[in-house]
C-alpha cells in the first residue's frame, strides 16, 4: 500500500483513508474544528467506523443539520444542492468531528438510525423542513409542521410567510420572497424603504 | 392546502400506529395534559396498564425561528434565542453569542466573560428550580412548588435589575453584554447566595428521604450510559447515568476554567438519580457564582471592536467616528467572514449549541440550534416501554423538557 496523502494532520482522517479509501472526498480544519466530507453512499460505514474504532470512539451523536446551498455564491466542499452535517463527539478524545454529505433532490441519504438511535428525530426534522429523504427512516407524517402542510419551508426558494390564513377561506398572508429586500421579514407589507440600502 | 382534503389539525390516534394488537389499546396523553409540560402529545399503546409502545408527537409550538433568522441581521437573531428555551434564556443567548463570535473571531474581555457566567449560572438555577417544582407537582408533592417559585422570583428580580426584563433579557449579545452590572447587583447576589442553599435544603428535605417520592422515582426509567450516549442525551440525564461529561469542564468556554466546581454524577440512571444530580448541580452553581462575583475583574463589558459592539454613549456626542459606527452597527449590523461555526455550552438541559453558516452578508445563511430537550425527548420513547402509565409522568418530568426549544 502506497503512502497515504493526508489533507489534515488528524487521526480521524488517517483511519478513514486506511479503512475506507474511497469514502473521503475532502478533509479540512476550519476554525479549529475537523470537517470530513464523505460520499453519501458510505455515510453509514463511516459513522460505524468512527463509533467503533477503539482509538476514536465517537460514541456521542450530537445532532445532524441540513443546509440548503442552492443560493450559495462561494466555494464549497461538496457538490450537490443540500448538505447534511453530522456532529459527532468523542468523549475519549474530547473532540468533535463534523461529517458532511451532499445530496440532491431525488437522492437518498442512508439513515444513521442503525448506528446511532438518536439520529431518528433530527433526520425526521430534516425531512420535514428540507425534504431530504433518509433511506431506512422514510416518513409519511409531518414532524414539526402541521399535518396538511405542503412543501419544505427551510428550502431557500420557499418564501417567508405567505401561508394560508386559517379559517379565512383560502386567503393567503403576506410573503417575503427576496432575502435581500430591506426589512425582509419585519413588515407586514413586505416592502419598505429603498431596495439599494441594506438596513434602515 | 389542497381543497380536496379538509385540513386536520391533529392526526387521529389510528394514524400513529398502523396496527393495534388484539389485547392492546391506544391512549392519548396531551397535547393539553397538565403534566406533559407544554404541548407535548404522547401516544401510548397499552396492554392493561403497561406501556408497549410510546410515540411523541411534537410541533404544536413550531414557529419557524430557523427560517425567520435567515431574514434577520445577527444582532436581531438574539431575541429569538431567548424564546427557544424560555427557562434558560441567558444560556441560549450565550451559546448564540459564542457561535457568532467564533465566526467573527473576536475576543471578549474577561469581565464580560465573568458576567456571562453569572447570568448563565443564575439561569441554570432558575431552570432547575422550575423543573424541581413542576416535577414534584406532577408526582403529587405540592409544597416544593411554592418554595422554589419564591427563590426563582429572586433570580428573576436580579435579571430585571440587570437588564430590565425578567424572563427574556437578551443581555448577552455577540461582542459582550448590552450593559454593565448595575450598582448593588453584587450585594443582592451575595445575599441570595447566603439564603438560597438553606431554602434549597428545606425543599430537598421534603423529598430526598420521602418514602412516597422514592416509591415513585426509585429505579423508574433507568437509562444506561450506553443508551444515553447512543440517543444523544446530554446534560444531567447523561451524568445521572454515570458519564462524567460536562462541557464546562471538558471544553471550557467563557472562562469556566477559572472556577472550582464539581460535576455531580449518578450511578443508576433512574428518575431518582436525575433528581439528585440536578439538586447537586444547583449547589455547584452557587459555588461558581460566589467565585465569579468575588473575583470579578475590572474592565470593559464588551469588546472594543466598534464593528461588532457599539461605542459608549458619551462618545456619540463628541466623536463623529463613533456616531458612524453606532449608525452602521444598528442599521447594517456586522458581516462575519464566509464560513461555518458550531459552539456549544452546557445548558441546564444538556448540550446547547448553535450551528451557523455565514455567506459573508449581515444575515446568517443557515442558523440552527442544537436543542438539548429535542434530543433528550427520544429517551422517553425508550424509557416508557414496559413501565406503568403513571411512570410516564415521572419520566417526562425527569427528562426536563421545554417545548419551546423542541419545536422552535
Amino acid at each position: 500500500m502506497g503512502e497515504l496523502v493526508l489533507q489534515t494532520d488528524s487521526l480521524e482522517e488517517r483511519k478513514l483513508r486506511e479503512a475506507l479509501p474511497n469514502a473521503l472526498v475532502k478533509a479540512k480544519v476550519h476554525k479549529g474544528e475537523l470537517y470530513l466530507c464523505v460520499r453519501r453512499e458510505q455515510i453509514r460505514e463511516v459513522a460505524a467506523l468512527l463509533k467503533n474504532d477503539p482509538e476514536l470512539e465517537y460514541r456521542f451523536f450530537s445532532e445532524c443539520v441540513g443546509v440548503d446551498y442552492s443560493r450559495w455564491e462561494h466555494e464549497r466542499d461538496l457538490e450537490g444542492r443540500f448538505e447534511v452535517v453530522y456532529n459527532l463527539l468523542s468523549l475519549k478524545l474530547n473532540r468533535r468531528v463534523f461529517v458532511k454529505v451532499a445530496v440532491d433532490d431525488g437522492q437518498k441519504v442512508p439513515s444513521l438510525v442503525p448506528v446511532y438511535a438518536g439520529a431518528e428525530y433530527p433526520e425526521r426534522e430534516i425531512w420535514d423542513l428540507f425534504g431530504i429523504v433518509f433511506e431506512g427512516n422514510e416518513q409519511t407524517q409531518r414532524f414539526l409542521m402541521p399535518d396538511d402542510w405542503v412543501g419544505h419551508p427551510l428550502r431557500k426558494e420557499y418564501p417567508l410567510g405567505g401561508e394560508d390564513v386559517l379559517f379565512a377561506g383560502g386567503e393567503r398572508g403576506p410573503a417575503v420572497e427576496d432575502i435581500a429586500m430591506p426589512h425582509a421579514g419585519e413588515s407586514f407589507e413586505g416592502k419598505t424603504g429603498t431596495e439599494e440600502v441594506s438596513g434602515r | 392546502m389542497s381543497q380536496s382534503n379538509p385540513p386536520t389539525f391533529m392526526p387521529s390516534t389510528e394514524t400513529v400506529f398502523q396496527r393495534v394488537g388484539e389485547n392492546t389499546m391506544v391512549v392519548n396523553m396531551g397535547p393539553q395534559h397538565p403534566s406533559t409540560h407544554g404541548v407535548l402529545r404522547v401516544v401510548c399503546e397499552l396492554e392493561g396498564e403497561t406501556i408497549v409502545k410510546a410515540r411523541c408527537q411534537i410541533g404544536y409550538l413550531h414557529t419557524g425561528m430557523e427560517k425567520e433568522a435567515e431574514y434577520q441581521q445577527y444582532h436581531k437573531c438574539v431575541v429569538m434565542t431567548d424564546r427557544m428555551d424560555y427557562l434558560n434564556a441567558n444560556g441560549n443567548n450565550l451559546a448564540h453569542a459564542l457561535a457568532v463570535e467564533k465566526l467573527l473571531g473576536c475576543e471578549i474581555p474577561k469581565r464580560a466573560q465573568y458576567l456571562r457566567v453569572i447570568l448563565a449560572e443564575l439561569s441554570r438555577i432558575a431552570s432547575h428550580l422550575v423543573w424541581l417544582g413542576t416535577h414534584a407537582l406532577d408526582l403529587g408533592a405540592m409544597t416544593p412548588f411554592f418554595y422554589v417559585w419564591q427563590q426563582r422570583e429572586m433570580i428573576l428580580d436580579m435579571f430585571e435589575m440587570m437588564s430590565g426584563v425578567r424572563m427574556m433579557p437578551s443581555w448577552i449579545v455577540p461582542g459582550g453584554l448590552r450593559g454593565d452590572m448595575p450598582e448593588g447587583f453584587d450585594k443582592k447576589l451575595l445575599q441570595f447566595l447566603d439564603t438560597f442553599p438553606k431554602e434549597l435544603e428545606v425543599v430537598e428535605g421534603l423529598l430526598v428521604e420521602n418514602p412516597i417520592w422514592k416509591e415513585r422515582t426509585y429505579e423508574v426509567g433507568v437509562l444506561t450510559a450506553e443508551q444515553a450516549l447512543d440517543l444523544g442525551c446530554s446534560g444531567p440525564i447523561l451524568r445521572a447515568s454515570g458519564v462524567a461529561w460536562d462541557l464546562r469542564k471538558t471544553q471550557p468556554y467563557s472562562s469556566y476554567e477559572d472556577f472550582d466546581f464539581l460535576v455531580p454524577v449518578g450511578e443508576k440512571g433512574d428518575v431518582y438519580d436525575r433528581f439528585l444530580v440536578r439538586i447537586a448541580e444547583m449547589k455547584e452553581s452557587c459555588k461558581i457564582l460566589r467565585q465569579a462575583i468575588e473575583g470579578l475583574p475590572e474592565g470593559d463589558f464588551r469588546t472594543s471592536d466598534r464593528k461588532i459592539a457599539p461605542p459608549p454613549r458619551h462618545e456619540l456626542d463628541t466623536s463623529m467616528e463613533s456616531l458612524i459606527h453606532h449608525f452602521k452597527l444598528y442599521t447594517e449590523g456586522f458581516r462575519p467572514p464566509v464560513g461555518e461555526a458550531y459552539a456549544a455550552v452546557e445548558g441546564p438541559k444538556g448540550e446547547l449549541g448553535f450551528y451557523i453558516v455565514s455567506d459573508g452578508t449581515n444575515r446568517p445563511y443557515r442558523w440552527h440550534e442544537r436543542p438539548p430537550s429535542f434530543m433528550n425527548l427520544k429517551a422517553l420513547e425508550v424509557l416508557a416501554v414496559g413501565r406503568l402509565i403513571a411512570d410516564v409522568v415521572a419520566i417526562i418530568g425527569s427528562i426536563d423538557i421545554v417545548l419551546g426549544e423542541i419545536d422552535r
